[in-house]
């Protein structure tokens, strides 16, 4: 009888389906590989052949030009590809635009990778489809938040905590720290759902990605660029850049700005205190707690391996409900936070 | 209680005071009574739950909780309070998977039925109806339900209550209520600046609400109705009421062209702590005495000085400087400080470092407000008064003679001679005070000044630089710089000090281009910059004075230390070295010494 592991086997660079002769999210460059989001820990440039969805190549076509792999092949959701008799279907994670569960069957077992999902309620973030379940034998999750501290809430409510500052505060800027991929967009989107009409203001990291999600009909409302707008026509405008601009240099463009950052990490008072921030916006991408385990439990899966977070109160938790789990030790695999500090600096002359 | 979790939420984050200002009067402005006249009375530390400790919250969550999964979380969360308002398990978390058709159509193997809630979420305790719990069941918990709840409620009962309340509670809602009960509330807001925020809902000054203050007792019903305008002010019955004072300007020696000697006294600027003492009688004229010690900023602080209190026999209000005195002599505030921020004050302590006050002023003489009197005699009745107390404790602040202003200078230079004599340590400068200046509250202009000693100068050379916060935060604006000392290999510099300010906003661009392009080495926010003998920026510091340090390597500490002038000029080799600051050190020590023997 075939066993998951006969599947999938862990590595140092990724999850690899030898059967099917490909790696999933590889932290190096591979002949093959699947890749589940457009998030550069995940998704990065010089592989072979890359296999994801139409939407995730596009971004990293975005990203990393057009010749950021030697072939690529978008498989839309639902769809189902064969590798020498690995049947591969990508599923909605819920993540960002584009991003997917990777399913992979062989003879009738199914294991699936997860990558970063969120599984929130689908009104919760307009800007992609909404998670969806998947029954399988070997679950691979993340636990970017696996820590029972970690509940995300409404992120309706944190839009409207927001919009309160700006309104007591209508003389000052407020600038809302939000990686550029996914997040910034899905902010824009939560504040026109809540009424917000006014022009909203982008640095110029999040310009090209932003155009992409407005092309394929998200209602992002009037925007624009920080770049060269008067220091005194930003007074009481909301601008998103990302995170690690909100300490630089760039930011004295802006009338007393009010930094804001959203992230799940907000949840935590030392996190947020020590990033500067002054009004932390808990509004996550990722699963929380009740996410993760809700999910863990939903796919039956029996085994279940988790990547990138705080593994060990995962692991404790699968123990106590009698799953078999273990850690993968993938090097590479982080908050998204990381990709976008290379990119803080717009013009920081 | 939301509202209320929303503001302090706001609070601990905001840095400036302007912002915390704005925060507190929105809340103010948009509450309603009493829930807003508690509010107040937290943030001026008027509430205090005796009963919850830590240790009852954290026995609350191991009765909830995986004891694995809290060691995890309270590990990364690094704060009780915190980890268990976060992991408090509630009802109101339902799975996004419940209910909810997740099969999205896309071919038959997708799972579609609905998934039961797989969490662990116990039952909260169906007790009867707890005291209070009748008051909020129909609307959202108020901080007034939590107050006025905890006020009626037995030890035995609270833990149950508290569990129902952080049920009911979101995450920062149930952190507010966990801080508020435990009495960790900090958010970096002084009492002094949440009566500022009261008072701008009336246009009034802080200073009226001080004035009134002990007059009132939480929810402060007539305080807002006051200052909406509803109602007259209300009367202070207190009979030892805190007075706003009056404070002076710093003097520059230009200053002194424009003013007449004749005009002013001067008096020693002694370097205590500023208080108002004040004492009266309760009632009738022969009621119960009661006294009390007031900061400047009208904080009672009469817990901390008992023996000095004990020294308030007549009644009146006098204003003046809190020092030590040992054996008839004045300590420096380097001895004072190791009196302050005592959490029990001990016989011990009051021996080793006896209170006493220096009186500059009287403000109430008995039932009569001296106020409105000019200084000259406020000052005659100030010296009949400490003659009546007749208490070695409280003497007068000596005036000092001068009839031109070039003695005056003479003076301020050498304060030894000049009638300070072995005190001299404890001078921080000169006061000049119009004879003819009523007492009014605030800093009026031109009626008091303060003429600081000059201040200890060194050149010490920038080793590393810190972002700032709020306003700062993209600027490296917190410098710590080193003076030179003896190493294993030849000449190295040694940390000596820390300062953020004194700095004009044009010299802040520089240093911070300077950091940006010099930047050898980066620890977070902080950056070191190149800082050897012929390259290196070195700093012009001014300090107020010197003690020893065991917590730095260099073993000195500087008090008040700023940046003085950018000195772009010098070499880093050519700015100072320890020996230079351990001199000073040897010598401030020895003046002190000699005060103790004479």
């Amino acid at each position: 009888m075939i066993r998951p592991e006969d599947i999938l086997v862990p590595s140092p660079s990724g999850v690899c389906c030898k059967r099917g002769g490909f790696h999933i999210d590889p932290t190096r460059p591979v002949e093959r590989a699947v890749v589940t989001h457009a998030h550069s820990d995940h998704a990065r440039a010089g592989h072979g052949a890359v296999l994801a969805t139409p939407e995730t190549l596009d971004l990293m076509r975005l990203r990393y030009g057009e010749n950021f792999a030697g072939t690529t092949q978008a498989l839309a959701y639902g769809e189902s590809v064969s590798l020498a008799g690995a049947k591969i279907t990508l599923h909605p994670a819920g993540h960002i635009l584009g991003s997917a569960q990777v399913a992979v069957e062989v003879d009738g077992l199914r294991v699936v990778a997860s990558g970063d999902y969120k599984n929130a309620d689908p009104t919760a973030d307009p800007t992609c489809a909404p998670f969806e379940l998947v029954r399988c034998e070997l679950f691979i999750t993340e636990a970017t938040f696996a820590l029972p501290v970690f509940r995300h809430g409404e992120p309706d409510a944190e839009i409207h905590k927001l919009l309160h500052s700006l309104a007591l505060f209508p003389e000052r800027a407020h600038l809302v720290g939000a990686y550029s991929i996914g997040k910034a967009q899905r902010l824009i989107a939560l504040l026109r759902k809540a009424g917000h009409a006014a022009p909203i203001y982008l640095h110029g990291a999040m310009e090209k990605i932003t155009n992409y999600y407005a092309e394929r009909g998200i209602a992002l409302g009037e925007l624009r660029l920080a770049r060269g707008a008067a220091k005194a026509s930003l007074a009481g405008t909301i601008t998103i850049c990302p995170p690690s601009a909100l300490n630089d240099l760039w930011t004295r463009r802006f009338p007393d700005p009010v930094a804001a950052f959203a992230s799940g990490w907000m949840r935590v008072r030392a996190r947020a205190r020590q990033q500067g921030v002054a009004l932390p916006l808990v509004i996550s991408d990722h699963a929380d707690w009740g996410g993760l385990t809700a999910t863990i439990a939903a796919t039956g899966a029996g085994e279940i391996w988790v990547t990138h977070g705080q593994e060990d109160a995962l692991i404790h938790w699968c123990a106590t409900r009698g799953l078999k789990a273990r850690p993968l030790d993938i090097v590479g695999y982080g908050d998204e936070e990381g990709e976008d500090s290379s990119e803080g600096s717009e013009d920081a002359s | 209680m939301n509202r209320f979790a929303e503001l302090l939420d706001r609070l601990a984050y905001e840095r400036s005071r302007n912002n915390k200002l704005r925060l507190m009067i929105d809340y103010f402005r948009s509450t309603g009574d009493p829930e807003r006249g508690w509010a107040l009375a937290a943030l001026t530390g008027g509430l205090s739950f005796p009963h919850a400790k830590a240790g009852l919250i954290r026995s609350l969550i191991a009765e909830r909780t995986d004891p694995v999964l809290f060691e995890l979380s309270y590990d990364y969360v690094g704060d009780l309070s915190e980890t268990v308002a976060l992991m408090w398990p509630t009802q109101s978390a339902p799975s996004p998977l419940a209910g909810e058709d997740w099969g999205g159509g896309s071919g038959g193997d997708v799972q579609t039925a609905t998934i039961a809630l797989p969490l662990s979420t116990p039952t909260p305790d169906p007790s009867p109806q707890g005291e209070g719990e009748s008051l909020c069941k129909e609307h959202n918990l108020t901080l007034t339900d939590v107050v006025e709840t905890l006020a009626r409620l037995g030890k035995a009962q609270l833990p149950q209550q508290l569990a129902r309340w952080l049920d009911r509670l979101d995450e920062t809602g149930r952190w507010a209520l966990i801080k508020l009960v435990t009495g960790g509330l900090r958010v970096g807001v002084s009492a002094r600046l949440a009566k500022a925020a009261v008072a701008a809902l009336g246009d009034k000054d802080v200073h009226d609400v001080e004035v009134i203050w002990p007059a009132l007792a939480p929810p402060c019903r007539e305080l807002f109705a006051w200052l909406e305008g509803r109602a007259g002010k209300p009367v202070s019955g207190d009979p030892a009421p805190f007075r706003p004072p009056m404070l002076a300007h710093a003097l520059d020696n230009a200053d002194l062209a424009g003013l007449n000697p004749a005009d002013f006294t001067a008096e020693w600027k002694w370097d205590g702590i500023r208080v108002q003492a004040v004492a009266g009688r309760e009632g009738k004229p022969d009621g119960r005495l009661v006294a009390r010690l007031y900061s400047r900023t009208g904080e009672e602080i009469s817990k901390s000085f008992p023996d000095l209190l004990a020294a308030l026999r007549l009644p009146g209000a006098i204003d003046g400087e809190l020092l030590i005195m040992r054996d008839r002599r004045v300590q420096t505030f380097n001895v004072l400080q190791q009196r302050l921020n005592r959490k029990t004050v001990t016989a011990k302590l009051t021996a080793e470092f006896p209170a006493h006050l220096r009186a500059y002023d009287l403000l109430a003489d008995g039932e009569e407000d001296l106020r409105e009197r000019p200084f000259a005699e406020r000052r005659a009745r100030l010296e009949r008064f400490v003659e009546r107390l007749g208490d070695e404790r409280i003497d007068l602040s000596p005036l000092i003679p001068f009839r031109n202003w070039d003695e005056l200078i003479a003076a301020r230079k050498n304060p030894a001679s000049a009638g300070a004599g072995p005190d001299a340590a404890a001078v921080e400068g000169v006061m000049l005070k119009a004879r003819a200046a009523l007492y009014l509250p605030g800093r009026p202009k031109g009626l008091w000044w303060k003429w600081k000693r000059d201040p200890f100068i060194i050149d010490a050379v920038l080793m590393y630089a810190q972002r700032g916060h709020g306003k700062r935060s993209s600027y490296y604006s917190d410098y710590t710089f080193g003076v030179w000392t003896k190493g294993d290999d030849g000449d190295e510099l040694v940390p000596v000090g820390k300062a953020y300010f004194g700095f004009t906003d044009e010299e802040l661009l520089q240093i911070d281009r300077f950091v940006r392009r010099n930047t050898i080495e980066r620890f977070g926010p902080v950056r070191e910059v190149v800082h050897e003998a012929d390259r290196g920026l070195v700093l012009e510091v001014a300090f107020e004075g010197l003690q020893r340090s065991s917590r730095h390597k260099s073993g000195v500490a500087m008090r008040f230390p700023r940046i003085n002038r950018l000195r772009w000029d010098k070499p880093p080799g050519q700015a100072d070295r320890l020996d230079r600051l351990e001199a000073l050190l040897r010598h401030i020590e020895q003046d002190q010494l000699q005060g103790q023997i004479a």
